[in-house]
């Protein structure tokens, strides 16, 4: 990893009226790693895929990609980089059917026309691959159930060349199948070389694919830590900022109980 | 990267091992009786696409033919066709407002604005007829960039910014048209032409006909044949000849009956290609793809990386363009330009028309030959009304239950829609 980070963020703040959601984040990564962003509610992981996919530009601070100092303003200022991004809410159009939404701002065109059936073929190709079962790729995203509608995202993110893909929350509503489907794509990704930010609330999903895990707390860095050298306790308290916390004294209640 | 590698590195997971398809969804039966199960199902969903506006097409001539016999008789029916193209064109361009989700109420005003630029153009200032023509829906398009700005660039509510272009514009209007009121137009100039001309010829109806369902039949059997070559499903080519069938039945039952008085008029071919060419616009580029996703979901659409400002004021612009186009038919129709143009109840029918036609004031729902439908219905309503010699007021009474019930029934289908997860 002697190579410059894909992207890093160098002092990044972001301020919604009131409220400092990032102050001075410092983040790295390098192509075929895994980071994890974990924090509590709130603490602003979001807010940070949405600064790097360019929903919302940053107040304060340098964003690198590939060493170099870039400017997002736009979601299209991060496609072109190659960042494919899954949100937290979805971000997919109810009244479009299941290929429209995967080609959406990208539609393949033959002689200046869409090429619905092009693009057809490659939707189901992708959703085969990646094992996504919905029952048509021509109805619209609102007949499907929420673990579908995010499986479609996933997949939109798939699609295109990206070299950094972010999931938000990829697992959320996901059944225990699916779950592991999108987990070893998380790994298949790695091994291709592309660098993956994943956001989780779930510390086994963490430790199962991550390589590193980054902490935000109340929009602050808390803290980076390799995985295979740092336990789960570690991680939750810097998660919470404080040793005695709501998990370790549910820790301590329940192994007390036990006795 | 490309899926098939993905495919490489997951050897437990070969491409073809698991089918796309969910072994839950209802797959149609084959045959005719598969056809009714569909259709039923369907209408359980909320699907009811434009059923009810042909049958209620069916009850209204049906009434009308019952009240006075010359109601269907080709003359009639010619007229019908002739007069419903200014309204027509103009729910064109609010069809694309509408699929955004907002509104258009400047489109009469618009209209009355375009049909006074060309009769002061070019009767007043004996500019060439084809100039004034193109200078005022030039102006259309200028007047609903300047409506979009507003909207999408300032965010201000598109039905604030519209009904104050309401009164701007008819203001606008009133003032070049100066102390006179009325310029009456030479109904054999560009203008004049647009609603007297027929193609005599009854080849050309027929023509017509003939090239439209060929187009459609070579049209959708090639595509069905490109989606079976790429491993899609494909209509059957049963399917694509029945419905070549129903077309054909149309097209040439409409042919039939232009011939049987003057002809195809040219108020109608010209409507025709504009249904056909906004249709294809909406649905088979990018364009009108970024249209219904912003009706969809605009933060979608902007992470997606579509320029939602553009589009916005592209939107209104079209709305504004085809007010003007229905605007010159309507001078055209009428012979003038005069004050009352593009005011009463102009505005209700054109919103009335698109709805009826069943595009959703929702958003993201709807195509423009809804446009077709729906003026169908109003200008039958107006022209049976105006034979059985009820005045004004009761007709306006009666189109705005109309509108309401049209409404209402858009509003109860989105609800089952929902509830089918359709929406
Ligand atoms: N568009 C916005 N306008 C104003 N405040 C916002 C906006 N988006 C986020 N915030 C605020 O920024 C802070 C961080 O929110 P963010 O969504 O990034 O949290 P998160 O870490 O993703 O939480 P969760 O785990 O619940 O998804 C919150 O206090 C939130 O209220
Ligand atoms: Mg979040």
């Amino acid at each position: 990893m002697t190579a410059a980070p894909v992207l890093a963020l160098r002092g990044v703040s972001k301020r919604f009226g009131a409220v400092q959601a990032l102050t001075d984040v410092e983040l790295e990564i390098h192509a075929g790693e895994v980071v994890a962003l974990v924090g509590d509610n709130g603490a602003g992981k979001s807010t940070l895929v949405k600064t790097i996919a360019g929903v919302h530009p940053i107040d304060d601070g340098v964003i690198e990609w590939e060493g170099a100092p870039v400017s997002i303003t736009k979601p299209h200022d991060a496609q072109n980089l190659g960042i494919a991004t899954v949100y937290q809410d979805l971000a997919l159009c109810d009244n479009i059917d299941v290929v429209g939404n995967l080609f959406l701002g990208r539609e393949l065109r033959r002689r200046g026309v869409l090429d619905e059936v092009e693009m057809e073929r490659r939707a189901r190709e992708l959703l085969t691959t990646l094992s996504i079962r919905i029952p048509s790729v021509r109805i619209p995203i609102a007949s499907l159930s929420g673990g579908q509608r995010q499986t479609v995202a996933i997949a939109r993110s798939m699609l295109g060349e990206p070299q950094l893909v972010i999931l938000d929350e990829p697992t959320a509503a996901l059944g225990v199948e699916q779950t592991a489907q999108v987990l070893d794509l998380v790994e298949r990704l790695r091994e291709r070389g592309h660098a993956v930010i994943l956001i989780s609330h779930n510390m086994a999903d963490v430790k199962a694919v991550a390589d590193r895990v980054a902490v935000l707390r109340l929009g602050r860095n808390n803290g980076v830590f390799k995985v295979a050298e740092t336990s789960q306790e570690e991680i939750i308290s810097a998660i919470t900022g404080a040793t005695d916390n709501a998990v370790t004294r549910r820790a301590a209640r329940t192994g007390e109980a036990r006795k | 990267m490309s899926t098939e590698h993905l495919a490489d590195s997951n050897p437990e997971a070969p491409a073809d091992a698991i089918p796309a398809v969910d072994p839950r969804l209802l797959v149609r039966e084959e045959g005719f009786s598969g056809y009714l199960q569909e259709f039923l199902r369907k209408m359980k969903a909320g699907d009811l696409g434009s059923l009810p506006v042909v049958i209620g097409l069916v009850i209204i001539c049906s009434i009308f033919q019952g009240l006075n016999s010359n109601f269907l008789s080709a003359e009639n029916l010619n007229n019908i066709a002739v007069t419903m193209v200014a309204t027509g064109m103009m729910a064109v361009g609010i069809i694309f407002v509408l699929l955004l989700g907002e509104i258009d109420l400047s489109v009469g005003s618009v209209s009355g604005v375009s049909g006074a630029i060309v009769a002061v153009l070019s009767v007043t200032h004996g500019m060439n007829e084809w100039l004034a023509v193109l200078i005022a829906i030039a102006s259309g398009a200028a007047i609903g960039a300047i409506h979009g700005f507003f909207f999408a660039r300032i965010g201000a509510p598109a039905f604030a910014v519209t009904l104050s272009g309401l009164l701007f514009w008819s203001g606008f209007m009133l003032q070049i048209l100066g102390d006179q009121g009325t310029i009456n137009i030479d109904s054999d100039g560009l203008v004049g032409k647009l609603t007297t001309y027929y193609f005599s010829d009854v080849a050309a109806a027929y023509g017509l006909a003939a090239v439209a369902v060929g187009a459609y039949f070579v049209g959708s059997f090639f595509d069905s044949r490109r989606r079976q070559a790429a491993g899609v499903p494909s209509r059957p080519i049963v399917e694509v000849a029945l419905r070549t069938g129903v077309l054909a039945v149309f097209a040439f039952g409409a042919a039939a009956i232009f011939n049987q008085y003057k002809g195809l008029p040219l108020a109608v071919l010209l409507f025709l290609v504009a249904l056909v060419g906004t249709d294809f616009l909406l649905r088979r580029t990018g364009f009108g793809r970024k249209v219904f996703a912003l009706g969809g979901s605009v933060e979608a659409s902007r992470r997606a990386g579509i320029s939602v400002t553009g589009i916005r004021i592209t939107v209104f612009a079209i709305a504004g363009t085809f007010a003007a186009i229905g605007g010159l038919f309507w001078a055209s129709k009428i012979a003038a330009a005069n004050q009352s143009a593009g005011a009463g109840d102009l505005l209700m029918n054109v919103i009335a028309a698109a709805v009826i036609g069943g595009t959703s004031l929702f958003g993201g729902r709807g195509r423009t030959w809804n446009a077709l439908l729906g003026v169908m219905v109003i200008t039958s309503i107006q022209y049976g009304l105006a034979l059985e010699g009820i005045a004004t007021p009761i007709q306006y009474m009666i189109t705005g239950a109309v509108l309401l019930a049209t409404v209402v029934i858009d509003s109860v289908t989105r609800k089952t829609q929902k509830t089918a997860g359709r929406a």
